[in-house]
């Protein structure tokens, strides 16, 4: 019989033990009982529908096509006999000249050509969240704020702030005017950084928008530049959405109202963007930073150390998205089929009786389900979720999840399965309003 | 003025250091067999190119991987490329962990489930600062060390470095007296300390820990309740005795014997990586080992800032689960590695020059000039450093670059280049020794005690 002795726990750190990675959050909760019991057409048709994934399924088959075309890409690794070897042993973090080239290319192409991006400004991350979090550690010191527009991204509350020590301050938007973000609402969330004693570092935005699926647009993104040059801060812009938009013409990036501006004060701008949306490949870890600011290319082409992209990615893709025939062809038909998916989401939507903003991009739909809330409060829309997550089996994501002002919104997904399961879902939403619809009149009677 | 961070505007990058400088020199003036023969040679790269033919027939002979098909030719690239899973591909996992075990002569086994997979180990020791310190808080490091640690441990964590001062009168291994030492002058900083991370087999050495070493290390953090770090990264680079004995076996060891009721499992965490054993650093990856929970929860969600790419879990996991393969991979990769190593001593000796005469793993030795010195200072170093940069056209890493207590020492590769690059190397710098100690009219010192006799042309 041996005699416990309790040893002292030896501290980890704050960080370790904070909840700041934000995962106890429904935005996750959904995926652990997607997780548990997930759809399958054949082997578990009444599982949980996974509508909380911004994952773009609906184009594969072009990037398979062009890989089997070219074989030579996957399978070996470029000059001859020292490929392998030469590709094996790069770990340079300016990364493979002919892949950071492409990738300049490719985004100039996603923007319609309407803005120059030069490959010595671009830093390779492995994925967007690394670039986020990276330049967080470049423009801000722990303690300090970044205003970003709500409703945002959940990830963000980690990315943005977890390991930097870097505070989110809201910048408010709603429904009044369809979530745009106004001047006023920009003073008002700087005052409230400055009441909270915090220095504003900068304005992050995506855009598009993650959740609401729609482009920022060109007065506005005028406005958020000229705000942050009256206040000397910082404009971080993720376009990870961008080829996500469905119709090319009405996206306009922040790079190029920096042209139209000869690049005055462009020093302050910073693009982020990713394969994992427009590309459908979020495994492959590829991500960027692209930034007008020399000191801010060098750090954070120092910093990506941390973060490289594997080489053997980085070979595979250069060829890829340098071959501009293909990238032209698939970015035409990848938007075209991203827009036939919401028509199909919207209109499904619609005809059970639920309203959405009018979105024009991304993988997802901001669905308003305010008039079912039995309490116009997050608790109201926190049990509405449960209901849709385990009587409906869809996980959608709570708007309380992306900080929205408003409760009610969710988040939908719809490029991450196939036609017949949307359908699927469609048909259990449909259900369930017709359910509530009798039910209401039952009570009413 | 548009401010960035205080961390972009440090120097903590230690990009500025000599490390760094040698190899700027080196890409504006690289040596080049035929276009360049007169260039820089690269020993300050701790690369192993010596076993990649291994990897390349393997490559041929499973053409199924690269090209994104399983065994039975069906295609899997859509499943990879959605895979962002931050648990990781369980096949690799497996395959990592049987690796791992392997290289211990199987004397140890790893649980999957308590592994992390990081772009790197840059990244893998990193996330462990972040995970056990906090700003402002301390580890100990036996000095010399790798440079980068300046970098990846204090960069962004703010965490600070207080050396374990070691030399060469026992050959630079760890003593208690310098533990305690080093424990005290954080206390005299100010700095708590959380813990001790040690490099095994060592870099910059090239040399494995001892037995000994090891359990005073254990009884160190024992008794400070505090954390050890050992990054095993060389671990397959081990080519003679006494062989690689990783701080696990020790643990277990002691676990069978008599520490099971004052476990200090929790306290310990292993850093591992391909890109030393494998020659795969432009692969990224890395990973963690550890038995406690919550370390492993925390950096498995970290580890989204630096997942490994799916594309090369999946090539990686059929290579490692290929246990021929990799079992005879390991056993000629470390008999070239002494081959080369051999080459590369006796190469030294007739220039007149010593290396550290426990060498018996990694990709480098640690080489002593000291008898080349004009002083006994760290400025008679960089001097030194300088001249066989610019003047021999080698770029080797200078001791100070290491934190090493004593001037005269540098860190030079081997296994980053052909038999030829290595030879016309060594040439040039028996000639440069040659030259040096006859022309030199200060103290000519004997270095004995290292059991080579000066050659004093």
């Amino acid at each position: 019989m041996g005699i416990e002795i309790e040893q002292p726990c030896v501290e980890l750190s704050n960080v370790a033990v904070s909840e700041t990675h934000g995962e106890n959050s429904p935005y996750f909760a959904g995926w652990k009982a997607y997780d548990e019991n997930p759809y399958d057409e054949f082997t578990n048709p009444s599982g949980v529908i996974q509508m909380g994934l911004a994952e773009n399924q609906v184009s594969f088959d072009l990037i398979e096509k062009y890989l089997e075309e070219h074989p030579e890409e996957a399978s070996t690794w470029g000059n001859g006999a020292s490929g392998f070897r030469e590709n094996a042993l790069f770990q340079d973090y300016h990364g493979l000249k002919t892949f950071r080239t492409a990738m300049a290319s490719f985004m100039e192409q996603v923007r319609g050509g309407r803005a120059k991006f030069d490959p010595q400004r671009i830093v390779l991350t492995a994925g967007a969240t690394a670039a986020n979090e990276l330049l967080t550690f470049i423009l801000a010191n722990p303690g300090d704020a970044l205003l970003v527009p709500t409703p945002y991204y959940p990830g963000f509350d980690r990315d943005l702030r977890w390991r930097t020590g870097v505070n989110i301050v809201p910048i408010n938007c709603d429904s009044s005017n369809n979530f745009q973000i106004t001047p006023e609402a920009l003073e008002a969330s700087y005052k409230d950084a400055e009441a909270m004693n915090f220095k504003v570092r900068g304005v992050l935005i995506t855009n598009p928008s993650n959740p609401l699926g729609i482009t920022i647009p060109r007065e506005v993104l005028e406005e958020i530049l000229d705000f942050v040059t009256r206040k000397n801060i910082h404009l971080v812009s993720d376009e990870i959405y961008s080829g996500s938009v469905f119709s090319s013409s009405e996206f306009t990036s922040v790079a190029e109202i920096l042209e139209a501006r000869e690049n005055r004060n462009a020093e302050r701008v910073h693009i982020v963007y990713s394969l994992s949306k427009d590309l459908g490949l979020p495994g492959f870890r590829v991500g960027t930073i692209y930034s007008y600011n020399d000191k801010v290319v060098t750090t954070a082409r120092r910093m990506s150390s941390f973060t490289l992209i594997s080489s053997q990615t980085q070979h595979l893709l250069a060829s890829m998205l340098s071959d501009e025939r293909f990238t032209e062809s698939y970015m035409e038909t990848n938007r075209e089929r991203l827009r036939k998916r919401y028509q199909m989401i919207i209109e499904g939507l619609r005809s059970a009786g639920i309203e959405c903003l009018n979105g024009n991009a991304g993988l997802f739909c901001w669905m308003n389900m305010s008039p079912l809330l039995e309490k116009p409060t997050r608790e109201g829309e926190l049990e509405l979720w449960n209901t849709i997550l385990l009587q409906v089996k869809l996980n959608i994501s709570p708007g309380s999840s992306c900080h929205c002002s408003e409760p009610g919104w969710f988040r939908v997904c719809f490029a991450n399965m196939s036609e017949h399961t949307l359908e699927i879902a469609l048909q259990r939403i449909r259900d369930f309003m017709a359910r509530i619809r009798t039910e209401t009149e039952t009570e009413s009677a | 003025m548009k401010l960035l961070s205080t961390k972009a505007t440090c120097n903590s990058h230690g990009q500025d250091s000599s490390y760094f400088l040698g190899w700027q020199e080196y890409e504006k003036n690289p040596y080049d067999e035929v276009l360049n023969p007169e260039g820089i040679i690269q020993m300050g790269l701790a690369e192993n190119q010596l076993s990649f033919d291994l990897l390349e027939s393997w490559l041929d002979r499973n053409p199924n991987v690269a090209g994104f098909k399983s065994n039975d030719g069906k295609s899997i690239f859509r499943e990879l490329a959605l895979f962002q899973d931050y648990h990781g591909l369980p096949s690799f996992k497996k395959a990592l962990v049987d690796f791992m075990a392997e290289i211990r002569g199987n004397k140890v086994t790893f649980d999957p489930n308590h592994i992390v997979l990081t772009a790197g180990s840059t990244p893998a020791n990193e996330t462990l600062m972040f995970c056990l310190a906090e700003k402002g808080e301390a580890f100990l490091l036996p000095t010399p060390y790798y440079p980068g640690f300046d970098r990846d441990l204090k960069w962004r964590t703010g965490v600070e470095i207080v050396p374990i001062q070691c030399t060469s009168s026992n050959n630079f291994q760890i003593t208690e007296p310098a533990l305690q030492l080093a424990y005290q002058e954080a206390k005299k900083r100010n700095l708590r300390v959380k813990g001790v991370l040690v490099t095994n087999p060592s870099n910059p050495l090239g040399t494995t820990m001892s037995r000994s070493e090891l359990n005073l290390l254990i009884d160190f953090i024992k008794d400070k309740n505090i954390h050890l770090i050992s990054d095993e990264i060389y671990s397959g680079t081990v080519y003679s005795s006494p062989g690689f004995v990783s701080v696990m076996e020790i643990l277990k060891e002691r676990n069978d014997l008599e520490d099971c009721h004052a476990p200090v499992w929790d306290r310990v965490h292993v850093v591992y990586s391909l890109s030393k054993d494998l020659g795969l650093p432009g692969f990224r990856v890395g990973a963690i080992y550890s038995q406690n929970d919550v370390v492993v929860e925390a950096a498995t969600k970290m580890s989204s800032f630096g997942l490994v790419s799916s594309q090369t879990q999946y090539l990686l996991s059929a290579m490692l689960g290929d246990k021929k393969f990799t079992k005879s991979y390991i056993s000629e990769n470390q008999k070239r590695l002494k081959r080369r190593q051999r080459m590369f001593v006796s190469g030294l000796q007739k220039a007149g020059i010593g290396c550290l005469k426990t060498n018996n793993a990694g990709l480098f030795c640690w080489v002593d000039m000291s008898h080349l010195l004009h002083s006994n200072t760290f400025e008679a170093e960089m001097e030194l450093w300088k001249k066989i940069l610019y003047e021999v056209r080698l770029n080797i890493s200078p001791g100070s670059s290491c934190h090493c207590a004593e001037p005269g020492w540098f860190r030079m590769c081997f296994a980053n280049m052909s038999e030829d690059t290595l030879n016309l190397a060594m040439k040039r710098l028996k000639a440069f020794a040659a030259a040096e100690f006859n022309g030199s009219s200060c103290s000519k010192k004997v270095t004995l005690q290292l059991g080579f006799p000066a050659i004093v042309s």
